[in-house]
Formats: C-alpha cells, sequence, structure tokens
C-alpha cells in the first residue's frame, strides 16, 4: 500500500486537498458560508505555487457554474464549490452542465435555505435539487470528503457517464470539524486518477456547435441519453471504489452502507453526518439487546433503490431521518425510500422523523426516541407517519 | 489608441455563421458573420439564449463554422471566462474568446457576469448586438430600448405611450470599469465596426463592442432598410461612434450637422404613435449627450 | 470551400446514433432558405466595380466574391433587399420571384 501522510484538517480542507491532488485544471470559487474555507485553503495553494490551476474569483455562484461549464466545455479538469442560497441561485446552471454532459465536480456545504435565513446545516438545498441530473453522494467524515473528491472526478469523467458530481458535506458539523485525514502523494493520485481526456469538446481540429437546441422530435432523446448515463454510473461508481481501495486501502460500501441491519428488526436510514450519532445510538440499544440496525445512503443519485429494499427486506420497522422537508406531504428521502421498497414489495411499517432542519441537533437520545416510535409501529400501533422531532415548543398536534 | 485597419479585399473566404435562420435583413446575424469573417477559424464563440444562438443551433442545422456554444442568458460573460481560462490552462494560444449577447442579455441579465470579466481583465471580446428590445421573445422592452419605443410590454396606449425610460449607456457604464479596449459601432458602417473587431482583437484584454444592429421585425421598417437606417441612427446624432482605451475617449465621427431626428422616428413603425414634444424630447437628450461627450472627454 | 456544403442529414434510428450531448459538427448545414423569399436580386455584373459593399452587406453572407464580380448563392438569399441599398452604382434590383 502507498505510503500516506496524515493531515489534521477540516471537511472543507480536506476538499481543498483532494481538489490539488486531482490537478484540477480549473476552480471557480464564490464565497458563501461554510464553505469559504475550501476555497481559502486553495487559494492558498495558488499563492504558495503547491497548486497549478486557473483560478478564477468570479462574481456569483451562477457564474461560477457557467464558468466552469464554459471550462468543461473546452476538456479541462474543473471544480467549484457552493452551498445553500449559492446553489439555488445556480439551480438553472445545475440542469445546463448536466443536460450539457460535462464532468464538473462540485463541493457542496448542505446548509439550511432562507427564510429564515440560517447558515446552520440540513440538507434543503441539495435535496430540492434532486432533478437536477447531477450525481449526488454525501459523505460522513473528512477523509471520505477527500477520497470522495477523487473519486467523483473518476466516476464523472468515465465515457459511460460524463455527468457531474455533487459531493455533499454537512455543514459546520462537517466542514469545521478537524479530523486526522490520510494522503496519499501526488504521483499515487496521478496513478489513480490520469489526466482528463474529453471525448466530446470544443477542439480546433473538430470544431463543434455545443448545447444546440432541439426541436420536439429530437429532444426526449437526449434526456433519455441523460438517464442512461446516470444509471451506467452505478457500475461505474462500485468499479471506481474498487480501484480506489486497491490503490489507497479505503472503501465506502458504494452506493449505501449498512451498519448491524442483518438480523435487526427496526432499521433508521439516514444521510451524512447525522449517521456518526446514529452508529452510537444503535450501539448502545444493541447492547440492551434490542436488535437495531443503520442504514447510511450515500448516494441519492443514482439512487440505491434494489440496494435500499435488499438491506431492509427483513426490517419490520423503517424509519427515515430527514434534515429535509417537502411541505405539505414528507421528507425527500422518506419519499425514495418508499418509493424503492415498495417497487421492490417490501412493505414494513416506515415513518419519517423530520430533524435537525437549520442546525438544530440531533443527540442519541433523539435516535433512541425514533427507535422508540419504531417499536411501536412494529407492534402495529399508531404512529405518525412524519414526525418533527425535537421541536422546542409545544403544539396543536 | 490602435488605429489598425481591417481589409476587406483580403479577408476570408469562408463564412463561418452561414444557413441561420434569422429573419431577412437581420442586422445582428450581419454583426456575427462579419465579426467571425475578422477573427477566423481559431475562434471560440458563446452566445446566450437569444436570436442568434437559437437561429444557429438548430439541431441537426448547426449554422457556425468554428466552435461555438450557447450559453445560459446571464452567463455569456462568464461561460466566456471560463472558456478562456480552460485555453490558458491548455496552453492554446493565437486564439480568440468571443460573445454575442442581444441588449437584453447584456444590460439586464448579464451585466453582472460582464462586469466581472471586465474587471478580471478576462481576455475575452464581447460583443453587443443592440437592436433595442427583446426580439427573441417578440419585441419586449429591455434596459436598452429607447425612450418612447413601442414594444409589446410598453404599448402604445391611451394613457402612456411606449417605452417611459430612457436607453442605458452600456458604453459609459463598460469604460468606467478601466477596459481594456471598448468600442460603440453601427452595423451600418461595417467597415469601421470590421476595423474594431479587429481592434479588439489585437487589445491583449478585455473588449466590449456595442454594435446598433436594427431588427426588421421588431422596429417596424422594411428588410431592405436594416443597414440604411442603422446609418441613419449615426447621421441624426441619437447614436455615436466612438471608442475608449487606456482611459481615453475617442468620438470616431463628428458630424457637423445632425440629420433629422424626425426623418429617423418616423420611419419606424415603433415610433409612429410619437408627439412633436416626444420628439422635441429626443433632440434634447440627443443635444445633452453630445455635449456631454464633446466637453467631457477632453481627448475625444 | 466558401461556405459549408447542403448535406443529408439521416434521421436517427438508435440511440446511439445521436451525439452524446447536445453537442455536434460545426457547420452541418442541412437546410437552404430559398424558400423564405419572395423577390430576388439581380446584379447587373457587366459595370460592377468590384467594391464589395453588398458582399460585406449580406446577412446571410449569400453573396460570393468572383474575380472580378460577385455573384448571389440563390439558395440561400432570404430577399432582404439590404444589397440593393448597398451598391453604390445602383446595378442591384429586386425581381419577384416566379417571374
Amino acid at each position: 500500500m502507498m505510503k500516506q501522510q496524515k493531515y489534521f484538517v477540516s471537511g472543507n480542507e480536506a476538499v481543498a486537498l483532494g481538489v490539488q491532488r486531482s490537478r484540477t485544471q480549473v476552480v471557480t470559487a464564490y464565497p458563501i458560508t461554510p464553505q469559504t474555507v475550501a476555497m481559502e485553503r486553495l487559494s492558498e495553494m495558488v499563492a504558495d505555487g503547491e497548486l497549478r490551476t486557473e483560478f478564477m474569483l468570479v462574481e456569483s455562484e451562477h457564474s461560477a457554474l457557467s464558468a466552469a461549464m464554459g471550462a468543461s466545455a473546452m476538456g479541462t479538469r474543473t471544480f467549484t464549490a457552493t452551498s445553500s442560497q449559492g446553489l439555488l441561485y445556480m439551480a438553472e446552471c445545475l440542469h445546463y452542465a448536466s443536460g450539457g454532459r460535462w464532468p464538473i465536480v462540485m463541493m457542496n456545504a448542505n446548509r439550511s435555505v432562507a427564510l429564515p435565513w440560517s447558515i446552520f446545516g440540513d440538507q434543503r438545498d441539495s435535496l430540492s435539487l434532486l432533478d437536477s441530473g447531477w450525481i449526488q453522494v454525501y459523505v460522513e467524515d473528512a477523509q471520505e470528503a477527500f477520497d470522495m473528491i477523487i473519486q467523483a472526478f473518476a466516476i464523472a469523467e468515465d465515457e459511460q457517464v460524463l455527468t457531474p458530481v455533487m459531493v455533499n458535506l454537512d455543514g459546520f458539523t462537517l466542514t469545521h470539524t478537524y479530523e486526522p485525514v490520510f494522503v496519499p502523494t501526488q504521483e499515487a493520485v496521478d496513478a489513480f486518477l490520469p489526466p482528463y481526456q474529453a471525448p466530446v469538446k470544443m477542439d480546433l481540429d473538430r470544431p463543434l456547435n455545443m448545447a444546440f437546441s432541439s426541436t420536439p422530435p429530437n429532444n426526449m432523446e437526449f434526456k433519455y441519453q441523460q438517464h442512461q448515463a446516470m444509471e451506467a454510473a452505478r457500475p461505474v461508481i462500485a468499479q471506481v471504489e474498487q480501484a480506489f481501495h486497491a490503490h489507497f486501502g479505503r472503501a465506502y460500501g458504494g452506493l449505501i452502507d449498512a451498519y448491524r441491519c442483518d438480523d435487526a428488526e427496526r432499521i433508521l436510514v439516514t444521510v451524512g453526518t447525522v449517521t456518526g450519532t446514529a452508529r452510537q445510538a444503535v450501539d448502545q440499544l444493541r447492547e440492551q439487546g434490542q436488535k437495531v440496525g443503520l442504514l447510511k445512503i450515500r448516494f441519492m443519485r443514482p439512487f440505491p433503490h434494489e440496494e435500499v429494499a435488499r438491506a431492509l427486506r427483513h426490517a419490520r420497522a423503517v424509519g427515515v431521518l430527514d434534515r429535509d422537508i417537502s411541505f405539505g406531504y414528507e421528507g425527500t428521502v422518506f419519499t425514495n425510500v418508499n418509493s424503492a421498497l415498495i417497487g421492490n414489495k417490501v412493505v414494513p411499517p416506515a415513518l419519517n422523523f423530520i430533524a435537525g432542519l437549520g442546525g438544530r441537533d440531533i443527540g442519541v437520545e433523539d435516535i433512541e426516541k425514533m427507535f422508540e416510535r419504531l417499536a411501536a409501529a412494529m407492534d402495529g400501533k399508531a404512529a405518525k407517519r412524519v414526525e418533527f422531532i425535537h421541536l422546542g415548543v409545544a403544539t396543536d398536534e | 489608441m490602435n488605429n489598425a485597419v481591417f481589409s476587406s479585399r483580403n479577408m476570408t473566404e469562408q463564412e463561418f455563421f452561414f444557413g441561420h435562420k434569422a429573419c431577412a435583413g437581420c442586422g445582428g446575424a450581419l454583426a456575427v458573420r462579419l465579426a467571425l469573417k475578422v477573427l477566423g477559424e481559431r475562434t471560440f464563440a458563446a452566445l446566450p439564449a437569444g436570436c442568434m444562438s437559437a437561429v444557429g443551433f438548430i439541431y441537426p442545422q448547426m449554422a457556425f463554422g468554428i466552435n461555438a456554444i450557447i450559453s445560459t442568458f446571464a452567463g455569456t460573460a462568464s461561460m466566456l471566462a471560463g472558456m478562456a481560462a480552460a485555453a490558458r490552462a491548455q496552453g492554446l494560444e493565437d486564439v480568440h474568446i468571443v460573445g454575442f449577447a442581444g441588449d437584453g442579455g447584456t444590460a439586464d441579465i448579464g451585466i453582472q457576469a460582464l462586469s466581472g470579466a471586465i474587471d478580471r481583465g478576462e481576455r475575452i471580446i464581447y460583443i453587443c448586438y443592440d437592436n433595442e428590445a427583446y426580439m427573441n421573445t417578440g419585441t419586449q422592452k429591455s434596459g436598452l430600448t429607447p425612450l418612447g419605443a413601442r414594444t409589446t410590454t410598453t404599448p402604445d396606449g391611451s394613457v402612456v405611450g411606449g417605452s417611459t425610460t430612457k436607453k442605458k449607456n452600456m458604453f459609459d457604464i463598460v469604460a468606467a470599469h478601466g477596459i481594456d479596449y471598448a468600442a460603440t459601432a453601427s452595423i451600418g458602417y461595417y467597415q469601421d465596426y470590421m476595423n474594431k473587431v479587429l481592434r479588439a482583437s489585437q487589445c491583449g484584454g478585455t473588449a466590449y463592442i456595442h454594435v446598433m444592429a436594427p431588427c426588421p421585425t421588431g422596429w417596424g421598417i422594411p428588410t431592405e432598410h436594416a443597414l440604411t437606417i442603422a446609418r441613419e441612427s449615426v447621421d441624426c446624432g441619437l447614436w455615436y461612434l466612438a471608442e475608449y482605451s487606456q482611459g481615453k475617449y475617442r468620438l470616431n465621427q463628428r458630424p457637423e450637422t445632425f440629420t433629422p431626428v424626425e426623418d429617423y422616428l418616423r420611419k419606424q413603425g415603433r415610433f409612429k404613435h410619437l408627439q412633436s414634444d416626444d420628439i422635441a424630447q429626443a433632440v434634447r437628450d440627443r443635444d445633452a449627450r453630445w455635449q456631454y461627450m464633446l466637453t467631457q472627454w477632453s481627448d475625444a | 470551400m466558401r461556405r459549408p456544403p447542403v448535406r443529408e442529414y439521416p434521421r436517427p434510428n438508435h440511440i446511439r446514433d445521436y451525439p452524446c450531448g447536445p453537442h455536434f459538427q460545426a457547420g452541418y448545414i442541412v437546410d437552404k432558405a430559398a424558400g423564405w423569399r419572395l423577390e430576388r436580386p439581380v446584379i447587373d455584373v457587366r459595370q460592377c466595380i468590384n467594391c464589395l459593399r453588398c458582399y460585406l452587406a449580406c446577412p446571410e453572407g449569400a453573396i460570393a466574391r468572383q474575380a472580378n464580380k460577385v455573384e448571389v448563392d440563390l439558395e440561400f438569399c432570404k430577399g432582404c433587399g439590404i444589397c440593393v441599398h448597398e451598391c453604390p452604382k445602383d446595378l442591384i434590383h429586386m425581381t419577384a420571384e416566379g417571374t
């Protein structure tokens, strides 16, 4: 195994290191809390000559992704980063980038969306853009953040995929938390991730007219291609992880990561850093002899519907923890999980726990409460389908 | 100031904007065609949503003979900047990165990205083809629609007649950034326009050209008069030919006398409803502008 | 070649026949514009001074430079009539199609 240097860095800094090790050729940057530190570290690397990249300080998030698309269309490896309001401001460009099949990698620091204003974490920003055609991965710690930036380029640039990847880090809880991160040498990363050879790009020898308009007889086919590419990403994600493991000795389980699910009667589904807290709760409940398990969804697109159904097929009750809500219905992760369960004819009682909005803490006791609710549902007792956990006041419900 | 002149005798035979579906007599199409003939085949173009992208990229009919891409409406200058960065990253030399955006795409929705690109000194050429309204969507008012003009969103009503706002002054806005090269032009004076495209390509930094490019459909003029009306807008003094570089302004044409503003306006359907007061206002605005240019641009 | 050739575009039968993403070969022309026209320009080339104003002013690029004259590409001329007003010698006039 390659020798790797141990750094003590935040999630943001791990991302910056990943961008550097990927030999990213063009980086576009616009500041927004809590993403800023990633861009500050990249700026320092450029200023100190540690990173040779075209580093662009642009005037908005819309421009950040617009410039990234221009650079990617010319065939360069391109990165940008954003969060929350910024992600929404560039929403038009998200659809555009995936439609253009440009393998841009973007970090998103998951943060609540105004109003009310909040700089703190939840996942309403990226989950509201699930339909924008980007591969979405949610990481749990700084090491995974570093590793997934490098893997994201390998996935996005695969000829069968050519689809942009959004690497999501929970704002503050991950972006600003310092952890040890093992960083392989540049040569080792080069061996894993060769330079990007764009199969479709603006080329002086073979000029293209790009991002054209289509008439109704020729439009759906391009959308079908995008869907196909997203489906093709499933095996590519697995292959890239295998290769990454062979090079660097780390793996994350692919699209999902099941924890103590094999004999579990009650399973909680999570996305992002809250998984750490949930794992602790599961361990404690297991010590008390309770058959509980945890399923972390890593990729929300392509959605691991078969993997989710397989992991949950023996559960007698399933809970989904959403750090978001689609008002008037339920959490988006819950909707996706339910669709996977029904589609695969796995239909245990399922409850949705809305928690951690706008940076509200989710403690081990909150997770235990969710498992209590699942125990009741498992026993056939009436339960609220969608429940806000840890509201600070009484309500009329 | 660069005085380079483009030789139309020696210009390339090749057409780089051909087979497009622009309306007959389109001033914007001519602005794109001529600029690309000046810039040549080592050119990368970006065009936002708007007439020239709508008529140039209808799959499978691809009207651009060079590398070209449609940008988002707001993203002409930012996409150009990204393309320029990628060209640097790949060591591409002797290439031109050019954008063609309409008046709405420039003065309204795209002004933020344009300002940022000038601020960074991007090596791009940004050409605004100004037909004074959102023509692609059917003639709605933009920030560059002149006072009094009838558009579909500033109709000639019984209470309000035409646009109630004046044309934004993009040339001054751009020059105020301290841009490397800026110019106004008229597609009617195409030799002057081509000279300016050449100078823009040689300025070594950010260049902006604002070319008046009439839209017969939106202006309510016969197609055959697209260029004569473009010249008349200059001759009557409502438009002007100027350049800015290295902090200095230059007027390329200083008419001794102006042709009548009223003649220019009366030829166009969009101004048909104007009263004599409105025309007097247009003349006053013209005179004030010329007074400003002649006195404030000391080196003009 | 002064302008791109007009080509056939075979309608795709399989999804693989489409380009990868909405990107296609530059200058791929399948349609002509002749059908747009109600009138066509006629140039009296005998007296042409080859000033090239009509050539420059054509929004379509449909006027070709020849050795000592110009020639209208009637497959792409849309009949706008701009060239009529650019000719300093008044050698271009419009004639109704079908006459």
